[in-house]
């Protein structure tokens, strides 16, 4: 008879496996993902497909350099290069998402110790340098070629023209004279922005599947975008209680940063308070940063900063344990 | 059933797997030609022979006598003649002195086993009959019975539990026991109200065993002051501490005892790779080998066997250990269902934290023991750990969770014995 295998209780484990969660993320995506190609057109799904490719490529070739077990199949490196892809206007040059892929899976990820170990989200962390360095392809807007800007607006502007988004118009920056799109316009898709921005349905679908599948909680999406919706709201521009909180909402890169990039694992707090906490302060940074700061956009920054504070409010939101008899009580 | 259901906070769903034997009624098996004793069979000293080979034993008399208050004699589960006592395999600790009984088949009664009227005995008659049975609770540590039925003066005891929740996979002898002799389970637990002279005792069972709900509380209509609390089918319902919150809403404080709390608790009472599963009525000292070809033998190679259930229960290395008084179950895997994941590295998905039901961080726990950062391990609360499996059931990246913060418990403990020693 062979050996009985000895080893420590439990001798039963249950089905989930990082592979597949980040499967999941990535089925989550595809529905935002068909909506950037039918706003933005094929230069869209190139744009994503270099990204993903570039990614994966990174991650293969650094393991590889640094003598460590390849772990492409575990699906990380395809989310990181998709987000970094929906991060990006549609009008990039085509090697712009070769370097920003280097730079998130090389730089921000296997650097710190690869999977698990990034203290930033990386595709975030390397839009926020490809913003730094190429600041005006990183904010060349182009009209969707469905939806109501690319119809209002078809005539006016060429393919790629430094024209608005509905957050820039929010702001009244660059002395805009555009009108805001209607709503439904900005929550189906076809406003200008990053690629995967566009649809928030898409994007709310994709969030509703991670959801369901407990993917994620609701803890960081929801106190997060509630933050942001009562800021808004009450800093309006003509006084208390005038914001327009539902475009705050819907427009720019909430839905997306808010379901898919403040919940990244690695880089978010892992007690239930703890990312309560982080999803506020994600909430209060993009609120001061839209209604006050240089930028139009603030999701991006809100996130990176409060990742940075991820281990200090894991820190302080340790859980009360059970039967616990502490000293101030 | 009207029943409000009690639960806990955190822990985890396996798959209960219970069908196999849950409508399977408990069957005697036959006394085996040998049965192998062993003289420790629970935390504590182990007992002394009180029999040497070549004598002659009944069936139940002791043949074993603990040396300390925190133990319980032992006992023959057969008549005939003793052959040796020995190092055998033993199901928790590796290697353990035996008794080796070879049985006469004639079942021969010991004078000591005569039933008794629980009426018609006094507090402390029935604390040492208690004593004198060995009984002992079915838990891991196989705590001897009639220890927790002796609380210093200073702790008032105002609430008895009986655990039927039984939730670890696969394990359906409590719950066999309980539709099938409801009036046994009623009878202990009015013993030990007695004992204690608590006027509150329940009997917790998780809400899939609803035949057993339905028993019990037929059954327990003649106790005053005792009736049946229904409990979500949740793993680890049953361990002790998450089954005193769910029926009381009290917590037994960290480092503390559940007399602490004024509570007792007691439990009411067989995988894959085999023939026919089944449950089995076993004599004390049979071998795992035995039981097994008892339900028609392994089906193919085995890969795994363990004393106890799938999520706390204990890899053994050979077939060859007796039947221990805390043995709850025997669970044959295949090389399927014992395959042991490759860990990945820690993603950070905070799973283990939301499943903790003692509401621990074990990822980080994990992080320094596996550093050898004990210290830091031990100020995350690493003693509090209740070694559920919980942690190491969920992670995704399969990580040695559990295990390796019962390597941390380990050294503490070491630790603050050699500190106490100084």
């Amino acid at each position: 008879m062979e050996p009985l295998i000895v080893s420590s209780s439990p001798h039963v484990y249950s089905k989930d496996t990082t592979a597949r969660i980040m499967l999941d993320v990535v089925l989550a995506l595809l529905p935002a993902a068909a909506a950037g190609v039918y706003f933005f057109g094929g230069r869209a799904a190139l744009i994503m497909v270099i990204s993903v490719l570039s990614a994966v490529m990174t991650e293969a070739i650094v393991q590889k350099l640094m003598k460590k077990p390849v772990t492409i199949s575990d699906w990380s490196a395809v989310v990181t290069g998709l987000m970094l892809a929906f991060n990006l206007p549609p009008t990039v040059p085509l090697w712009l998402p070769v370097v920003g892929s280097a730079i998130a899976i090389a730089l921000v990820k296997q650097a710190f110790g690869g999977l698990g170990h990034n203290f930033m989200n990386p595709a975030l962390a390397a839009r926020a340098i490809l913003l730094a360095a190429w600041p005006v392809y990183m904010t060349t807007w182009a009209d969707p070629i469905h939806g109501a800007m690319g119809a209002v607006n078809a005539a006016a502007s060429a393919d790629a023209v430094s024209s608005a988004t509905p957050l820039a118009i929010l702001k009244g920056l660059e002395g805009t004279q555009e009108q805001l799109p209607p709503l439904w316009s900005i929550i189906v898709g076809g406003t200008r922005g990053c690629l995967g921005e566009t649809s928030d349905l898409a994007l709310l679908l994709g969030a509703a599947y991670l959801l369901w599948r407990r993917v994620i909680s609701w803890r960081i999406p929801f106190s997060f975008i509630s933050t942001v919706a009562l800021l808004t709201w009450v800093l309006g521009p003509q006084g208390l209680f005038t914001g327009n909180a539902i475009y705050h909402i819907f427009s720019g890169g909430l839905i997306l940063g808010a379901f898919y990039m403040a919940t990244d694992y690695s880089s978010s707090p892992v007690t239930p308070k703890g990312q309560i906490i982080m999803g506020i302060g994600c909430g209060i940074i993009t609120s001061i940063i839209r209604l006050y700061g240089g930028y139009p956009e603030g999701v991006t920054y809100s996130i990176l900063l409060m990742n940075v504070a991820a281990p200090l409010i894991d820190r302080f939101t340790m859980p009360r344990i059970y039967g616990e008899v502490r000293a101030d009580v | 059933m009207g029943l409000k259901v009690f639960g806990f906070k955190g822990g985890v769903h396996p798959l209960h797997r219970k069908e196999g034997t849950q409508d399977k009624a408990v069957e005697r098996m036959q006394a085996p030609k040998l049965v192998y004793i062993p003289l420790q069979q629970h935390i504590g000293a182990p007992c002394e022979p009180l029999v040497k080979p070549g004598d002659r034993v009944k069936l139940g008399q002791k043949i074993g006598q603990p040396k300390g208050f925190v133990g319980a004699p032992v006992h023959a589960s057969v008549s005939g003649v003793v052959k040796e006592i020995r190092q055998v395999p033993h199901p928790a600790m590796g290697q353990g002195l035996a008794v080796v009984i070879e049985n006469d088949g004639m079942d021969e009664p010991d004078e000591s086993i005569a039933p008794k009227n629980l009426e018609s005995l006094g507090v402390e008659e029935l604390r040492d009959l208690i004593l004198e049975a060995g009984i002992v609770g079915m838990g891991g540590a196989a705590f001897p019975t009639h220890v927790k039925l002796s609380p210093p003066k200073d702790r008032k005891i105002d609430t008895v539990i009986l655990n039927g929740a039984e939730c670890e996979p696969y394990l359906t002898a409590d719950h066999r026991l309980m539709v099938e002799n409801p009036q046994d389970v009623v009878d202990g637990l009015k013993a030990i109200m007695k004992v204690l002279g608590v006027e509150r005792g329940y009997i917790a069972i998780e809400d899939n065993k609803p035949d057993a709900i339905r028993a019990i509380s037929d059954a327990v209509k003649s106790v005053p002051g005792a009736k049946v609390v229904q409990l979500k089918t949740k793993y680890p319902q049953g361990a002790e501490k998450q089954l005193i919150y769910a029926v009381t809403g009290r917590q037994v404080p960290s480092g503390g005892l559940p007399m602490d709390v004024g509570v007792v608790v007691n439990n009411v009472g067989t995988g894959g790779g085999v023939a026919q599963p089944k449950n089995l009525l076993v004599r004390i000292g049979t071998t795992f080998r035995d039981v097994i070809d008892a339900c028609g033998g392994l089906v193919g190679q085995p890969a795994k066997v363990i004393s106890g259930g799938p999520m706390m229960g204990i890899a053994q290395y050979t077939l060859d250990v007796p039947v221990i008084k805390g043995t709850s179950g025997i669970l044959v895997l295949t090389k399927q269902e014992a395959e042991t994941p490759e860990p990945g590295p820690c993603i950070r998905c905070g799973r283990c934290v939301e499943a903790c039901p003692m509401g621990l961080m074990p990822l980080f726990i994990s992080a320094y023991a596996l550093k050898g950062d004990y210290d830091n391990s031990e100020r995350l609360h690493a003693m509090d750990c209740i070694e559920c499996g919980c942690c190491s059931y969920i992670c995704p990246a399969k990580r040695p969770l559990v295990q390796s913060v019962r390597t941390a418990k380990r050294v503490i403990t070491e630790r603050r014995r050699r500190a106490a020693a100084n």
